[in-house]
């Protein structure tokens, strides 16, 4: 920009230089509790599983040590049999999600700028979004039948209305005084919705997003329970807790476990990158 | 005004400048707020070139009223043009008294400043040009490569302003732009918008709730009573520009401010 110094850059760094210091006065114990806390609560679960299956508490038939059961699930993540299901529930997760977002995106946004709009189809977004998807699975079987479309198309729909409510919201709940700003430097309707009101509304959007994609990976999941389904890690589950193959059954509940805590993760780190600004 | 002060060229050139025209006309204005009536048939005539401050007890509508004038606040009735011009006709530069919640932290605050610029349909490399114009004469010490919420409050509010005077506006509004920073920060900005003041004759209007920053800045000081909002009166303050701290304790100074002070407080109290 201009030849001045640049002292925001200075003072960043000037900041990261002091940090650094503070690793180097105190090395050991304090980085190891700074890194090592969250680690204690799995830790202690672990024992806690170790120790009530090798006192013989519960019948090992329902509930096998944890050790066994992680090698399950590892060899069946890597290239074992639970490798498909996984792969076939994320797909399924994925096609729900895809759609419930390139439908609610625009339609909360479009909703969302026109208050009275939103008025009138607010109590069916809101009666919808608070019906148990699970308790519409008839209906849709009624509908799609016991197709594959189905499960994706019932977890479509809960997770769409999340992202309806989300960004409708988001966008109304913009602050006034950015669209004055641009209202008073001559913007247009147009350029109002399209330099401010998107970029307000992102953050609820997120917030939406993140919600449906764990919403549309629970109806996936009961779907495959529960609609005729050949694979998937609902598939997985319910078939071994039918023939009492625990330690599958067990590898499958943290398989869909590790899946829904990754696409968590995996959405707010998109959600820090892009929404750079949040709470700041 | 001491002899030396007229020597002074800034001071010079003011006293050959013929009284100041009026810039913005305002007449009948109404403005109610459900049933509470604010303004009722209010005239108002804002001079060019000149800096006018507006002071009045809280609720008479201060910020109201330059916001009507900006076109932010729909009006009930009346007219208000600019040089005979409306408001979709004119150029109009607003700082907001919350800079957090003006600029856009999405954009690096290089594109805050040069946004109305784009807005108007110019090329990026004018945008660009204009905007190093700008810093230069703000004389800017910071990274205009940052967001806005990487800035300090200060810097934050001097960006604002940039932003404000990137179109080469006819006016410039400014709603209690210092009431968020410290009085370290106040003190440099208000050198900066004098300065800016002085350079361009940029018809200003400036809503305060600090006496002293009022008078300080102004030509003109607009007193305005209790709703329904009239003028109560309107305080003429000559001394030269450049403006400085020793202002703050010449007797002209002391002596608009306690005037000021008075009509406010009779205002309160009626």
């Amino acid at each position: 920009m201009t030849a001045q110094p640049d002292q925001g850059y200075a003072s960043k760094a000037a900041r990261r230089g002091t940090s650094g210091a503070w690793f180097k006065l105190n090395p050991g114990l304090k980085g190891l509790l700074r890194y090592g806390l969250p680690l204690i609560g799995p830790l202690v679960l672990f024992l806690i599983w170790e120790g009530v299956a090798r006192a013989g508490w519960i019948n090992p038939i329902l509930l096998p040590g944890p050790i066994p059961t992680m090698q399950t699930l590892i060899t069946g993540l890597f290239g074992g049999p639970l490798l498909f299901d996984f792969w076939m529930t994320v797909w399924r997760t994925l096609q729900a999600f895809t759609l419930a977002a390139g439908i609610g995106l625009p339609l909360g946004i479009a909703l969302g700028s026109n208050d009275r709009m939103y008025r009138s189809v607010e109590f069916l977004v809101d009666f919808f979004r608070s019906t148990p998807a699970s308790a519409m699975i008839p209906l849709f079987l009624l509908i799609f039948g016991v197709s594959d479309f189905n499960k994706v198309a019932i977890a479509a729909f809960a997770a769409v209305l999340i992202v309806i409510f989300n960004s409708a919201y988001g966008v109304m709940n913009a602050r006034r005084q950015r669209i004055m700003a641009a209202q008073v430097m001559g913007a247009s309707r147009w350029r109002v919705f399209r330099d401010v009101l998107i970029w307000e509304s992102m953050q609820a959007c997120f917030v939406g997003l993140r919600t449906a994609v764990s919403m549309a990976l629970v109806v996936v999941v009961i779907a495959e329970m529960f609609i005729g389904s050949n694979n998937g890690l609902g598939h997985v589950i319910i078939n071994a807790q039918q023939v009492l193959n625990v330690r599958l059954m067990y590898a499958g509940i943290l398989a869909t476990g590790i899946l829904g805590y990754l696409l968590n993760v995996l959405f707010l780190f998109a959600e820090r990158r892009i929404v750079h600004w949040s709470g700041r | 005004m001491t002899m030396t002060a007229l020597q002074h060229p800034l001071s010079a050139r003011s006293v050959v400048t013929a009284p100041a025209q009026t810039h913005i006309t305002v007449r009948g204005l109404v403005k109610t707020f459900d049933d509470a009536v604010v303004y009722n048939n209010f005239d108002l005539d804002i001079p060019k070139g000149r800096i006018m401050s507006v002071f009045g007890p809280n609720g008479c509508g201060k910020s109201t009223l330059i916001n009507m004038i900006a076109g932010l606040v729909p009006i009930n009735g009346g007219q208000i043009l600019f040089d005979g011009k409306e408001r979709k006709d004119t150029t109009i530069g607003y700082v907001f008294q919350n800079y957090r919640e003006a600029l856009f932290p999405w954009m690096r605050t290089v594109d805050n400043i040069g946004y109305p610029l784009v807005l108007k349909g110019w090329r990026p490399k004018q945008v660009a040009d204009r905007v190093e114009e700008l810093a230069a004469s703000f004389g800017i010490g910071f990274d205009l490569n940052l967001y806005p919420y990487e800035l300090s409050g200060g810097q934050q509010q001097t960006a604002s302003i940039m932003r404000a005077l990137a179109p080469r506006p006819e006016v410039v509004l400014l709603d209690e732009p210092f009431s968020a920073l410290d009085y370290e920060m106040t003190l440099s900005i208000r050198e900066k918008l004098q300065q800016v003041f002085i350079d361009t004759k940029t018809t200003m209007v400036l809503v305060s709730h600090d006496l002293e920053e009022a008078v300080y800045l102004a030509d003109q000081i607009l007193l305005l009573t209790k709703r329904p909002t009239r003028i109560a009166e309107i305080v003429d303050f000559t001394a030269p520009r450049p403006r400085t701290l020793d202002t703050l304790s010449e007797s002209a100074f002391v002596e608009t401010k306690r005037r000021s002070l008075e009509i406010f407080q009779r205002e309160v109290r009626r």
